[in-house]
């Protein structure tokens, strides 16, 4: 028997190395590594809420599913800007990225 | 101990393992293998959770669609991923610092909350939560809507996608 909170302080933890990977990582295409972390982690959280709540209603699954075609929509968008940046600008340091920083 | 304990802490092992990995290297395209490593770890968590359909659903569109889109961008992006500069922000340890603190503060408040102890619940015998999760995303009693306005939303993006990625001088790849 695992109880609840096993699954809820991994998601926890996972969401926050995603948040530190967001946070501290340079490359811009590292910064979207750590978003599909953290996106992770609160699929994780919804299906074990689904799991250990009322098993007959679905609304924690399709909530996740709904997460997953967000992450997919998000992470295309996400890597088409950096490929376009990273044309124009020749660069994918989000650092040096500052055409728009007042 | 059951083995099933056992099982959930090897797994979640590999995947907090794998995700640290996956900030911390410096390699982009091993950053991008470790997050299949831990994608995977996350479909063994869904498994254990009984939610088989989410378990397969993330090992095709996670491990085979995103992750080898990060292959790609990693790989039309890799003058940066050779260079010596450090991989990481002059202000990393602040957010090393917010990073725990998010976890002390969501520890902290899962403490205080008293489902925390709540221990699975049997399911009932003849349901199949496959075609119940498949009858309520259909259903007009269900979440037919929020599925359509999802998919809405990929088209869109995936449109957006193509027209901010499209290259009108193709061709003439500048150096």
């Amino acid at each position: 028997m695992i109880p609840l909170s096993w699954y809820l302080i991994l998601s926890a933890a996972l969401f926050s190395v995603g948040l530190f990977g967001v946070l501290s990582r340079r490359n811009a295409v590292a910064i979207l590594l750590g978003i599909e972390l953290m996106l992770n982690s609160v699929n994780i959280n919804l299906v074990s809420f689904w799991r250990y709540g009322d098993v007959t209603q679905m609304a924690g699954q399709v909530f996740a599913i709904i997460v997953f075609a967000v992450a997919a929509a998000e992470v295309s968008v996400g890597l088409a800007l950096v490929i376009s940046v990273y044309r124009r600008r020749n660069t994918v340091i989000a650092d040096e990225i500052d055409l728009m920083k007042w | 101990m059951t083995g099933e304990q056992i099982t959930f802490l090897v797994v979640a092992l590999a995947t907090l393992g794998s995700a640290l990995m996956v900030v911390t290297t410096r390699n982009l395209i091993h950053a991008a293998l470790w997050l299949i490593a831990t994608l995977f770890s996350v479909a063994v968590i869904f498994a254990l959770l009984s939610a088989s359909f989410l378990a397969v659903v993330q090992v095709v569109v996670y491990i085979g669609a995103i992750a080898i889109l990060f292959i790609f961008a990693v790989m039309l992006t890799r003058k940066d991923m050779r260079d010596q500069s450090p991989q990481l922000n002059k202000n990393w340890w602040a957010g090393a610092l917010l990073a725990v603190l998010t976890f002390g503060g969501l520890y902290a408040l899962l403490q205080g909350w008293s489902g925390l102890s709540r221990t699975v619940a049997d399911i009932p015998s003849g349901f199949d939560a496959v075609a119940e999760l498949g009858t309520e995303l259909t259903s007009f009693t269900g979440y037919v809507l929020p599925f359509e306005v999802a998919s809405v939303l990929l088209v869109a993006a995936l449109v957006g996608a193509v027209y901010v990625a499209f290259n009108p001088r193709s061709g003439n790849i500048r150096k």
